[in-house]
């Protein structure tokens, strides 16, 4: 096992986080932060309790599910793709290190970039709403699995991307419109049946459900069945990507 | 002197079916440069990406200090250094950084003391703590070099090092070559410079259409195919060549001042000293005589053009 490899990586990625301290946490923060202050206060003040929650602390879990998943997708996709637009993946091809030691070192340093933010957001929250998390084991596994795997899902996309538009296309097409409809700002259950058995489909309703369980105990789908959308999410990805690297796949010629 | 890497019929057929190396097999010897020439599109740089994992090889064997380099690719890369022919750096990372990705991302520990000796060899010391943007394209190839060399490699490639270098930098990059080389590093050096392989070179290989046409000891291929060219000035200006010699191969140079008589040095009989006595008879009077050797670009050049004829 070449861990050199894996410092190596994680490291100079990270460098890249702090050399861009400003557009990597100033940003999401401050997007966050109007989410909170349009939804939470100003519209949230009008809406009723949801479930006994206040709506503003109601939405936190979505709103820091929405920033954690786009960063991870993001952080992640960039770090790989970047070699690819500028040629210095010739290293990482030529290194004596295997396809899981490449994608630990990016995907490590993607999900620790967004788990930071998705702490930070948190902390954000508390000055806008009364917020209390019950369990908060849970809290920091969910937030450390969704990292984690929607890190090594942006890992695919930057192996995949052949352009920047590409790159942005995931995440704007999908997971955007994802998050949104897996109930951030919502409960499933406010949703008429048939849009609630609909929304099942959604693997970020179960994610969105866990996290919020964590915060206030009250979730749309089992916790069981988070963890396992979850955990099948994340093997899915890393049989992706080693599938990749064993046939070359858009990496090598 | 043991091979420190074998190529055994090395092929590369892409996807569209177009074969950039076909059976390429090349011994390269411990601590040697080998000129790897070969015009544009040869296959010399899929041949170093095939050997370095970039490019997965169709088909045939490569491996390195007796490690495969498809089953043992740990121990097989580890020994290998690559510079590649582009310029390929992170523009905002700062050089001594880059350079101690390199070495981690080979399995190395870190080592600020071995990067410094680097970076002082390369005389980019003074730069360690420069974005790479900041640095002249000459530097930039030595953050290159830097980099391919942090782990330690016993086998170095160059592809085409000097290309789009002006000729003070280009000078300043064979000494570093030859410094490599005194430190014991084997080297291969891809160029389609003739010039660099003449001044750098143990051996030379053509590679043409993805087939190596000849691998050779530079000396051995300049005496062996080398042709030399007799130039005869004469005291009198002729108006044409001497009847007596008209068979020969000469040539009369327009001013009539001068005779060149082209021959191979490896034939049993060069015909210099008949030449000589037939003009002599003839009255032609010698002002002086010299010797040229044709240079490894004609060599060269005459290898590719063979080949292109004899392609079906």
């Amino acid at each position: 096992m070449n861990l050199q490899a894996v410092r190596a990586i994680y490291k100079f990625e990270m460098a890249r986080t702090f050399r861009t301290i400003a557009q990597s946490i100033v940003s999401p923060v401050l997007s966050t932060s109007l989410y909170f202050i349009v939804f939470g206060t100003a519209i949230g003040s009008r809406i009723d309790q949801v479930e006994g929650v206040s709506y503003g602390a109601f939405i936190v879990p979505g709103l820091i599910m929405l920033t954690v998943l786009t960063q991870s997708i993001s952080n992640a996709s960039f770090g790989i793709y970047f070699p690819k637009f500028i040629g210095t993946i010739y290293e990482l091809l030529s290194a004596p290190a295997s396809f899981l030691e490449i994608t630990a070192g990016y995907v490590l340093a993607a999900a620790t970039k967004a788990f930071m933010i998705g702490l930070i957001i948190l902390a954000t929250a508390f000055f806008f709403v009364d917020l209390q998390i019950q369990h908060p084991v849970w809290m920091l596994v969910f937030l450390v699995l969704t990292c984690l795997s929607f890190s090594l899902f942006g890992f695919i996309i930057g192996i995949w991307a052949q352009n920047f538009e590409q790159l942005q296309l995931i995440p704007l097409l999908a997971v955007t419109p994802l998050v949104f409809l897996g109930g951030a700002f919502y409960s499933i259950t406010m949703l008429p049946e048939g849009w609630q058995a609909v929304s099942l489909f959604n693997p970020v309703v179960y994610l969105i459900s866990g996290f919020r369980w964590s915060f206030f105990g009250l979730a749309d789908v089992a916790l069981g069945w988070s963890l396992v959308a979850i955990l099948g999410f994340t093997g899915a990805c890393i049989l992706t990507i080693g599938w990749i690297f064993k046939t070359g796949w858009r990496i090598r010629a | 002197m043991n091979a420190i890497l074998k190529v055994d019929r090395l092929t590369k057929t892409y996807e569209g079916g177009f074969t950039a190396l076909d059976a390429v097999s090349l011994d390269i010897m411990d601590g040697e440069i080998l000129a790897l020439l070969g015009p544009n599109g040869a296959g010399k740089t899929t041949l170093i990406s095939a050997i370095c994992g970039i490019v997965q090889p169709t088909s045939g064997k490569v491996s390195v200090g007796g490690h495969d380099t498809q089953t043992e690719y740990r121990e097989a890369r580890s020994l290998i250094g690559l510079v590649p022919q582009e310029i390929n750096l992170e523009p905002f990372e700062k050089v001594i950084n880059t350079v101690r990705f390199s070495r981690g991302l080979f399995g190395k520990a870190p080592d600020d003391k071995k990067i410094e000796e680097i970076l002082r060899d390369l005389s980019l010391w003074d730069k360690k703590d420069n974005a790479i943007r900041e640095l002249s394209g000459g530097m930039k190839r030595r953050v290159l070099i830097a980099k391919a060399l942090s782990h330690e490699p016993r086998v170095l490639f160059l592809d085409e090092p000097t290309a789009g270098v002006d000729v003070e930098l280009r000078r300043d990059m064979w000494e570093v070559v030859r410094r490599l080389k005194e430190s014991g590093v084997t080297i291969i050096l891809t160029t389609h410079y003739i010039e660099e392989a003449e001044a750098m070179a143990d051996r030379i290989g053509v590679i043409n259409k993805g087939e190596i046409l000849l691998v050779e000891e530079k000396g051995a291929l300049m005496a062996r195919m080398g042709q030399k060219e007799l130039r005869i000035e004469l005291a009198e200006p002729l108006d044409a060549v001497p009847e007596s010699v008209a068979d020969r191969e000469l040539e009369l140079s327009p001013n009539g001042k001068r005779l060149t008589f082209r021959y191979d040095t490896s034939a049993d009989r060069t015909g210099i000293v008949t030449l000589l006595s037939a003009l002599q008879s003839a009255g032609v009077k010698v002002a002086d005589v010299e010797t040229k050797q044709s240079s490894l670009e004609e060599i060269f050049v005459g290898l590719v053009k063979k080949q292109e004829e004899e392609a079906p």
